[in-house]
């Protein structure tokens, strides 16, 4: 990443114009421990620098020690906002390897359950990008939906937020009696509050003022940087990976891509509201077909992969999340790589920030939707 | 009076000890700024309370519950942690204006309570001839506390704050000063008592005469507060907490209050020149029958003190409503829009007045009752200023229109575009439907 040349000694921070502004790690909206070093003129960012690894864990080392099933508990501390989508594409990338033929129902749920993750995921990046922003009151509305979708993975995974969703071969016990029940009242209630966050931001003029024509990449651009999700979309790219490649139960589904026309923070900020509605009619059709039957596949003792290697990808939330696997055949992973989508997101920072004010920074982290466990891994 | 009977027993044991001349203008008055001050703490306290039980039902939440019933001591052990937290003082800062940066914020916030017309007669500390000026330039050096704040402490966001709430406040006070000169062409005084007899005597409310003014003077005075959504000095996602980032304890506390303080100076202003002050219609027949004008004091306090909340609670229902404006954006609508439009309004209330003095006595209409004190007009007189008062609103909207036409944010909704949803056709899937062959 481009280097900022950091003013150390007095003459030069009072030659030249310019301020040394550290931002973070301990920064309200820095969304985690990201340290941005911007290079002020006046309130203009001239220049700008990410400083990460605050958070880094070594998971893809430790994964080498691991047993395949002992990993997928790692990876729901990746993105720990969309810990469900996380866990999939672990399984799913060892079932690829393995063959191994996971039951329709299985399938079906997880399509739920990781939509439902993609709304968490969503809320709370509106709640957090408004909060910058200074609307705070919808931060706390859209807790209060979140909370709704945390309650039914407290009953269904036994966890709000690091839910180990899923094993490989299917999941480890099937739905609870009332999950048809919650998740629909759920999605009935869902379409009225989101057209009431429409209804404090969509048309608001400071709300426009502060979004349109801010952090605009070009579709090209963002192609180039290697930008997935939303932040994609809002350029206008139709790249999705439910599409593309569908995995889980998408195949079946009926579903459209949100687009945006100017990249700018505005357009991801429809594509994002747009996500979500499309995201509830999937839950809706995969409610309605869900098929009876087990939701586990017959696994061996031992989860052995054949040697080779592997990647496969879903859309996460925050973009295309996947996994690289090669494996020597043995019990344990030879090695194991990310994708990770919000580092590869964050990469487009500087070029947004370019010219823009202090304020515009926030805003442009708050719009990338990144999150730091996955960017530190 | 009942009521009254301990401030008789008072006066008549003062009266053994002090001379007449000594009570009422030495002893009355520290009582009465004693009073004032006491119950502006207790009710800048409480008005932190009151802002998050609002913000707590906007955002479908309770708010404060576990001190005291509903909360209600919640202000106070928050005063007491403040009071018992460390008050820290950064290394690298300049420790004396660091030490005395709060102490003006909220000196030059009180000072300016002594003219604020809470009622008639003993209801006010002191009404002096230049009171609407006192006001503007005590409150003014506030912004000195801010800037000596963002200085001293040596941090960057503080002195970003710093720079930002002065070009802020300074902007804006050009144009809150100017808004108020059109209700002071009708109110003929500067004194604040003044102004509350002139919209008596007329019986009017002069946002009534001076929609627009009164709109520049709300949102500049929301501005001059640094109160969302113009808190850019204090942006907590921004620049942590701004000028007071350095701050903890007593001196951050110290600074909150000042900033509650000024809130209710503005609204105070805004009450007093804009919302008819005390005045409250048939009020002043208590004092027609003899005894009653204590009474008539304290109904009058209690009128004032009810507008008083109706402004506030406006504050902190556009606090939590909207998003915070951009630093740019902020000069933007500062310079070219409301110091414009205040000059507009200057203008056009000019014209009006003339105009109903002019027409005064032509063809027989009379539009004016007396100009004693302040100007009073007959119906038909307040008939044409009303009209012209909403004529102005109009014409300085086409004005600033014809004046922003081709500013960015003026084309904000014409820019507003939707997204398009798109059905791409499926790939090959990801994920094996079926068992692969036996082969493989």
């Amino acid at each position: 990443m481009h280097q900022v040349e950091i003013a150390t000694t007095k003459e030069t921070l009072l030659d030249s114009p310019e301020m040394v502004l550290n931002m973070g790690p301990q920064h309200p909206s820095t969304h985690g421990v990201l340290r941005v070093i911007l290079k002020l003129d006046g309130e203009t960012v001239m220049d700008l620098d990410c400083d990460i690894g605050y958070l880094h864990r070594g998971m893809e080392k430790i994964a080498e020690n691991r047993m395949y099933t002992m990993i997928a508990p790692y990876w729901d501390r990746l993105d720990y906002i969309a810990a469900v989508s996380n866990g999939l594409v672990w399984v799913e990338t060892v079932e690829q390897m393995m063959g191994l033929v996971v039951p329709p129902r299985a399938h079906y749920l997880r399509t739920i359950l990781t939509e439902l993750n993609r709304i968490a995921s969503h809320l709370l990046w509106l709640a957090t990008h408004a909060l910058d922003i200074g609307a705070v009151t919808v931060l706390l509305w859209a807790l209060r939906e979140r909370e709704e979708v945390l309650k039914i993975f407290e009953r269904q995974f036994g966890a709000r937020l690091t839910c180990h969703a899923w094993r490989v071969g299917g999941m480890p016990n099937d739905a609870y009696d009332d999950l048809d029940a919650d998740v629909r009242r759920f999605v009935s209630n869902f379409p009225k509050r989101l057209d009431e966050y429409e209804t404090v931001l969509s048309e608001n003029r400071i709300w426009l003022s502060r979004t349109v024509g801010i952090g605009v990449i070009s579709g090209e651009d963002a192609v180039a940087i290697g930008l997935s999700g939303p932040a994609l979309r809002g350029s206008g790219v139709a790249w999705d990976v439910r599409k593309a490649r569908p995995y889980a139960a998408y195949a079946d589904m009926d579903f459209d891509i949100p687009l945006g026309e100017n990249g700018d923070t505005y357009d991801r900020y429809l594509v994002r509201l747009e996500e979500m509605r499309q995201s509830r009619r999937i839950i809706v059709q995969a409610l309605d077909n869900l098929p009876d039957g087990p939701v586990n596949a017959k696994l061996p003792k031992i989860v052995k992969p054949p040697a080779g290697d592997y990647y496969h990808s879903i859309e996460g939330p925050k973009g295309e999340i996947g996994c690289y696997l090669v494996s020597d055949g043995t019990a344990q992973p030879w090695r194991m790589r990310v994708r990770p989508p919000s580092l590869i997101n964050l990469q487009a920072l500087r070029n947004l920030c370019l010219g823009h004010l202090v304020a515009d920074v926030v805003a442009i982290i708050g719009t990338l939707d990144i999150v730091l466990g996955e960017i530190d891994r | 009076m009942l009521l009254l009977a301990p401030i008789d027993f008072i006066n008549q044991l003062l009266l053994k000890f002090f001379s007449e001349p000594t009570i009422s203008h030495v002893i009355w008055p520290f009582i009465q700024i004693g009073l004032v001050v006491t119950l502006v703490a207790g009710w800048v306290a409480y008005a932190t309370y009151l802002e998050r039980k609002i913000s707590a039902f906007m955002q479908a939440r309770l708010g404060p519950m576990r001190v005291g019933p509903w909360g209600l001591l919640q202000p106070i052990a928050d005063g007491i942690k403040l009071l018992t937290k460390e008050d820290f003082i950064p290394e690298k800062a300049d420790r004396w204006i660091f030490f005395f940066a709060p102490y003006i914020a909220v000196a030059a916030a009180f000072i300016t309570f002594s003219v604020i017309p809470f009622g008639p007669d003993w209801a006010v500390i002191t009404d002096i001839n230049i009171g609407l000026l006192f006001v503007l330039a005590v409150s003014s050096v506030g912004v000195l506390a801010l800037i000596l704040a963002g200085w001293s402490s040596n941090s960057k966001y503080s002195l970003l704050g710093a720079l930002r709430s002065s070009a802020q406040m300074i902007s804006y006070e050009v144009a809150m000063g100017l808004s108020l000169i059109g209700a002071l062409m009708f109110a003929r005084t500067l004194s604040l008592s003044g102004i509350v007899g002139a919209q008596e005597s007329d019986s009017v409310w002069y946002f009534v005469y001076q929609p627009l003014g009164f709109l520049i003077f709300l949102v500049s005075g929301i501005a001059e507060n640094n109160r969302a959504p113009f808190d850019l000095p204090e942006a907590e996602s921004e620049l942590v907490a701004g000028f007071h980032t350095e701050y903890s304890g007593f001196r951050w506390s110290l600074f909150f209050m000042a900033e509650y303080a000024a809130m209710v100076i503005v609204s105070a202003v805004a009450v007093t020149v804009y919302l008819g002050g005390w005045y409250f219609p048939f009020v002043y027949r208590l004092t027609e029958a003899k005894g009653y004008h204590n009474l008539y004091v304290i109904v009058s306090l209690l009128i004032f003190l009810g507008k008083l909340s109706a402004v506030l609670y406006l504050y902190f229902w556009l606090r939590w409503t909207l998003p915070r404006f951009r630093y740019d954006q902020l000069m933007d609508i500062g310079w070219k829009w409301l110091i414009p439009s205040a000059l507009i309004n200057i203008t056009l209330s000019a014209l009006a007045i003339f105009v109903v003095q002019a027409l005064d006595g032509w063809y027989g209409i009379k539009t004016i009752q007396s100009l004693a004190n302040g100007l009073d007009l007959t119906a038909s007189g307040k008939a044409i200023m009303i009209a012209m008062g909403l004529a102005g609103l109009g014409i300085t909207g086409l004005l600033l229109a014809r004046l922003n036409w081709r500013s960015r944010d003026f084309n904000l909704k014409s820019q507003r575009r939707n997204i398009k949803l798109v059905n791409v056709p499926q790939g090959k899937p990801a994920v094996r439907a079926v068992a692969p062959a036996a082969s493989e």
